[in-house]
């Protein structure tokens, strides 16, 4: 059962009763009030000095954000981001030498449509977020999920991990920036507003990619370091996320969540060995060479689509084993779309609402899923009904049949399914 | 309310696919079953023609369903292997001598030759012998350690062209998970390689026919067949870390059946960042077996183990690789951090 183990200093399990001490390990005279990690105590001074600290070395770490930028902080009321305005507010309001140079603004988007919250518990708490983001004096946004469906597509530009190499060191090109900054014209003003809209490719990747990591800083610091700051802070009040909030089971992400904090009160560096291992991995698929082709997205994430996979791989086996499963069902569903297409479409006759031709068509699971990477095909499975789709995957779903594309798309899938 | 197989559909359902939800009667899940390992081994071009092939027999579900249907293929689809079964012996009184009678049962009713070889005869220990100087904790890397050595010794010695193990997609997954916990990217990428490259020298290529079966479906397989299986824990077998992996994963399939074959999906698509620093492989000094350091671990815990300092081979000591290797004693010091823990 067990596999070798090349280093067990991390994996000690924490059985022995250690004796708690009384006094901050830190000033020495301060009365411990918690302990982090194995056996670290902290009086509440020294506490919220080391959480401050960390915190700003992250952003430090990362040399992202320019003097005067414009940050955008994505709130969702949970401890962790309360904790992350709350340390904004505070690095902003420091008379230090050190004190943060950028311009934050808040966004909150209230996903109570999707988890079935009634329209006055969505005030509600729209409402308390309002009146505390007001208190912080910041540009705040409150929208709703459901706004997404009528975003324009052009807004979501895909990333990709290629480094810059003329990239200057960080503190040239801040010293750059603020050159520029201060030359400004009011022609300039209106093309500098242009550039810090997401869609402009003249941000260099690497300086995307940075600025997502930016925003999970704060998974550097543990669940409960988070949570004895946010119990410090000026938000008193709580708001605990909606959904699956109370039993574990409920979704993949519960069950994480708990899997990951009870491992962690074991085995004390586990938050930090698994935040290490996802930085040596890719977190874009890497283009494969300088001339190919441009990978196709899928049209829920836009990630590249991860779905032509090699005969001997784990998303083979689940076509294999669906196909063998329900061997009649597969034939009929599969041959239907391109048949009927071929003939209504060749014989120049309309099909009608519904038929293929038509705007009005309503997407099916099996031309859905062609367009999606490997998660999210397991999203829509879940997927009551495809009536409700938004507008722009029927639009996308037209062009595909009208191109040639769709035919190699359906052949394709044809010959991984049956010929093996 | 009855309900019909979802692919003949004229024949009762007795059972759910764990892995798809769709349900089947017996004789559609054992085609279904058999068919999908098929395509395993002819996707992957895991054999060839007249190669001979022995198959890790302990006696438990996986291997005796491995060794059931590789023969059943072997006769259906004309692979032209000649298959036969390798058993290890670790020495542990109560356990594996129960197993080791299952697997000899096994060679009567498949019919295949079968070899046995011992860590007695390979190692001068038994792991009774290893678990007193060792204690509870740390045996399973022994055992582990020296099994692996022990199917490529035994492997050799058969002079078989590949050998394949029982593994499924429960443990692929859980490997990979543990391999995330762990922070071990060297083993993250090689774990979900269905077969392990053949470089010339050095071990025997082996592979695992079973990697996209589900272990429910396993047992199944094994129950409405009849397969006669030994089902007991190794009673060794502690706290293990992999338990903790194993009981999420448990848990994962409880809310979604797939989330088994789509742990294997990550870890296949998962790819490193350039300049992760990554192992080398090269041979050990002293046994000439594949290490990526200057001794294998199979040789430094048997030094470990011969020299009275069990911890030899738990945790890192590779600066003291050199001493070993020039039969050099080790400095008090040294001595104190190795040598066995009261317990």
């Amino acid at each position: 059962m067990c596999q070798v183990e090349e280093d067990y200093n991390g994996l000690e399990c924490n059985q022995e009763k250690i004796p708690v001490p009384t006094k901050c390990m830190k000033c020495k005279e301060g009365t411990a009030v918690l302990i982090i990690r194995v056996n670290d105590a902290f009086c509440r001074s020294c506490f919220k000095e080391y959480f401050i600290h960390k915190f700003r070395a992250m952003l430090g770490k990362n040399r992202v954000i320019f003097p005067q930028e414009k940050v955008l902080l994505a709130v969702s009321g949970g401890a962790a981001s309360c904790s992350m305005l709350s340390q904004v507010q505070e690095g902003l309001s420091r008379e230090a030498p050190k004190k943060f140079r950028f311009v934050p603004g808040i966004i909150y988007i209230d996903d109570g449509g999707a988890c079935g919250r009634s329209a006055e518990e969505r005030q509600r708490s729209n409402a308390l977020l309002k009146s505390i983001f007001t208190e912080t004096g910041f540009t705040y946004f409150i929208v709703s999920l459901e706004q997404v469906f009528s975003l324009p597509t052009s807004v979501l530009v895909p990333g990709t991990s290629d480094p810059d190499p003329s990239n200057p060191s960080y503190k040239q090109a801040v010293d750059q920036y603020i050159k520029e900054k201060q030359t400004l014209t009011e022609e300039n003003v209106a093309s500098a507003v242009a550039q810090l809209s997401i869609a402009d490719s003249a941000y260099s990747p690497e300086r995307k990619l940075a600025l997502e990591r930016l925003f999970s800083s704060m998974k550097t610091l543990t669940a409960k370091e988070d949570m004895l700051q946010t119990l410090r802070s000026v938000f008193s009040k709580l708001l605990y996320s909606f959904c699956f909030y109370f039993l574990s089971f409920l979704s993949i992400q519960r069950l994480t969540e708990s899997f990951v904090t009870n491992l962690q009160s074991d085995f004390p560096s586990t938050v930090s060995t698994i935040y290490r291992t996802s930085e040596k991995l890719h977190t874009v698929m890497p283009p494969q060479s300088q001339t190919a082709e441009p990978a196709s997205k899928c049209l829920l994430c836009h990630c590249t689509l991860d779905t032509k996979v090699d005969k001997a791989s784990a998303f083979h086996a689940t076509l294999v084993s669906e196909q063998l499963s329900q061997i009649k069902l597969q034939d009929s569903s599969l041959d239907a779309p391109a048949q009927s297409a071929e003939q209504c479409c060749t014989e120049g006759q309309g099909c009608g609402p519904g038929g293929c031709c038509s705007s009005n068509r309503l997407p099916s699971h099996q031309d859905l899923k062609m367009l999606l990477c490997y998660s999210c095909r397991l999203t829509i499975k879940d997927m009551v009904s495809l009536r409700k789709a938004p507008h722009s995957w029927v639009q996308s779903l037209r062009v595909l049949h009208s191109s040639n594309s769709f035919y190699d798309v359906v052949d394709d899938m044809a010959s991984q399914q049956f010929h093996m | 309310m009855p309900v019909q197989c979802s692919n003949c559909v004229q024949r009762r359902a007795v059972l759910k696919r764990p892995k798809t939800g769709h349900s089947l009667c017996k004789d559609c899940f054992f085609w279904a079953f058999e068919e999908e390992i098929h395509q395993t081994i002819v996707s992957a071009g895991l054999f060839n023609r007249g190669e001979t092939v022995a198959i890790g027999a302990s006696g438990g579900k996986d291997s005796t369903v491995l060794a059931h249907v590789m023969k059943v293929l072997n006769e259906r689809y004309g692979y032209g292997l000649s298959l036969l079964l390798l058993s290890v012996d670790e020495g542990i009184t109560g356990y594996r001598d129960d197993s080791l009678e299952t697997v000899k049962r096994n060679q009567q009713q498949y019919e295949l030759p079968l070899k046995i070889v011992s860590y007695e005869e390979l190692y001068g220990w038994t792991m009774d012998a290893i678990v007193k100087q060792v204690g509870l904790k740390n045996n399973c890397t022994f055992c582990g350690v020296f099994r692996r050595q022990a199917l490529d010794r035994g492997a050799m010695m058969l002079k078989v062209d590949k050998i394949c193990t029982g593994h499924n997609a429960d443990d692929v997954a859980e490997t990979v998970l543990m391999n995330v916990l762990r922070g071990d990217i060297a083993r993250l990428c090689r774990c979900t390689s269905i077969s392990t490259a053949s470089d010339g020298e050095g071990a025997i290529p082996r592979c695992k026919p079973l990697k996209y079966a589900y272990e429910k479906e396993i047992v199944l397989y094994a129950y409405f067949k009849k397969l006669d299986y030994f089902s007991t824990e190794c009673i060794y077998s502690p706290n293990a870390y992999r338990g903790h992996a194993r009981a999420f994963l448990k848990d994962l399939e409880s809310i979604r059946p797939s989330s088994i074959i789509d742990v294997i999906h990550s870890g296949e698509t998962l790819s490193i960042k350039e300049g992760v620093k990554m192992p080398v492989q090269g041979t050990c000094s002293r046994c000439g077996y594949i290490s990526s350091q200057a001794l294998c671990k199979s040789c430094v815990l048997l030094e470990g183990l011969n020299r009275g300092l069990p911890k030899l081979g738990i945790g890192k000591h590779h600066r003291l690789h050199g001493k070993i290797l020039a039969q050099e004693p080790l400095t008090e010091q040294e001595e104190k951090k190795l040598k066995p823990v009261d317990f």
